[in-house]
């Protein structure tokens, strides 16, 4: 009978933890729309920016900014990790960095030194234990991040950028393609990909006030900052859908597990009830 | 009928304004700004204050914005506001805020190598249990 006692205590286990799975798996089904809904809100800003860093290069043809500037010798990359806060969420994580890794690893083949500016816990969390410079950190965003997070981070790579002690800056994230999947995706951010619009028929050029060159260097920090925030919105939107995912696996897997010991439980209360009958009978056969 | 210019607020966290307007008022960073159909192109960094649009219904809309900047098309107004407040001084806190951060982060790492390695060490030793419970089990039957 002992063995059948453990396994009604392991069947309670494991019902306890699929509540928890379930709880989890709803929470993140229900936060997932509103990720999505965000990552709707931030794209008219990058679009509306385009389009005037557009009009901007077709106008002013002659002055070219050092983030448009592609550098011939490549020195050190940035990458700036976008990643979770928190766990359980399948292999969201490890995935992003194993690419990380690969990419890190490509670039040392080629004597180029890399640094890399985390977002999010676990990202810092698993940089730190391999050799890898981090120029800056930010956890913690939230469910809403705000731009005003991202400033510093970005900055930090900006200012490198513009000192020359980088070459290449990109973003490493999932990109949200929908609930089952989600793609690591690597983006260039500098330096920005010439404008590809077409040619305007007449020549024109803005009043600036107060000048063009820092009003462009406003512009293209601030579309920088864009991209960035829109990556971390699609990694938050991608961090829900791979936790509900996950969680569902767990409670499926919670509930096979639930049915193989009810079978093993009935097995046992089976074959101790035979041996008691059979002890019944051998006993009044004896007597 | 009036003319109109079509007017977009936006920031980065999400559309605030589509529409058409008669006139476009804003603070410029170098003086107030009316922006009327058909304006020459322009380029400007705004400041902190109210931008004010006047729709062909002969309404006033406000928006405040914490600043920006503004591009002027002949036919178009496009208000890209920050939602944050910026600043020379406020972005270089930010950049050190980032920095500290990470250098926190790393003298973290003695701490979490420990944490790693107990994580290592707890897996295996589940494993073990595991092992070992299956074996009894076998040796059971």
């Amino acid at each position: 009978m002992s063995g059948s006692r453990e396994i009604v205590g392991k069947i309670k286990s494991v019902q306890n933890t699929r509540k928890v799975t379930r709880a989890l798996e709803m929470v993140s089904a229900s936060k997932i729309r509103k990720a999505q809904d965000r990552m709707e809100a931030s794209r008219p800003y990058a679009r509306m920016m385009r389009q005037v860093i557009g009009h901007l290069a077709h106008a002013n043809p002659e002055y070219r900014h050092p983030f448009t500037i592609e550098r011939e010798e490549v020195k050190r990359v940035g990458y700036i990790v976008v990643a979770t806060d928190r766990g359980l969420c399948g292999g969201l994580n490890s995935n992003l960095f194993r690419k990380v890794l690969g990419e890190l690893q490509g670039w040392k083949e080629k004597d180029v030194a890399p640094s890399l500016v985390v977002l999010g816990r676990k990202a810092a969390q698993y940089f730190n234990r391999i050799d890898v410079p981090i120029a800056g950190a930010a956890q913690g965003l939230g469910e809403s991040p705000r731009i005003e997070d991202l400033i510093g981070i970005i900055k930090v790579m900006l200012d490198e950028y513009r000192k020359g002690e980088l070459d290449r800056l990109y973003v490493v994230y999932n990109d949200f393609v929908n609930t089952m999947v989600q793609q690591v995706t690597i983006d260039p951010l500098l330096p920005l990909p010439p404008a590809t619009e077409e040619p305007m028929l007449q020549y024109w050029d803005y009043l600036y006030e107060p000048d063009a060159e820092s009003l462009l260097d406003d512009l293209l920090t601030r579309y920088i900052e864009s991209l960035v925030y829109q990556a971390t919105l699609e990694n938050l939107a991608s961090e829900h859908a791979a936790r509900m995912v996950a969680m569902k696996n767990a409670s499926d897997n919670a509930n096979n597990l639930i049915d193989d010991l009810r079978l093993a439980y009935n097995k046992a209360r089976q074959a101790a009830i035979t041996q008691e009958i059979s002890e019944i009978v051998g006993g009044a056969a004896a007597v | 009928m009036a003319s109109t210019i079509h007017c977009d607020i936006v920031s980065a966290e999400g559309e605030i304004f589509s529409g058409e307007a008669t006139m476009v008022f804003a603070k410029g960073e170098e003086g107030e700004l009316g922006i009327a159909p058909r304006h020459a192109p322009l380029l400007t960094r705004l400041a902190p204050g109210q931008v004010r649009v006047e729709t062909p219904e002969g309404d006033e809309k406000f928006f405040f914005v914490s600043g920006g900047m503004l591009e002027v098309q002949p036919h178009m107004v496009t208000v890209l506001a920050d939602t944050a407040v910026r600043a020379q001084d406020l972005d270089e806190a930010a950049a050190v805020k980032a920095k500290e951060e990470a250098e926190r982060a790393l003298a973290d790492r003695g701490a979490g190598m420990d944490f790693a390695q107990a994580q290592a060490q707890l897996a295996e030793a589940a494993a073990q249990l595991a092992a070992l419970e299956r074996l009894r089990k076998q040796l059971k039957h």
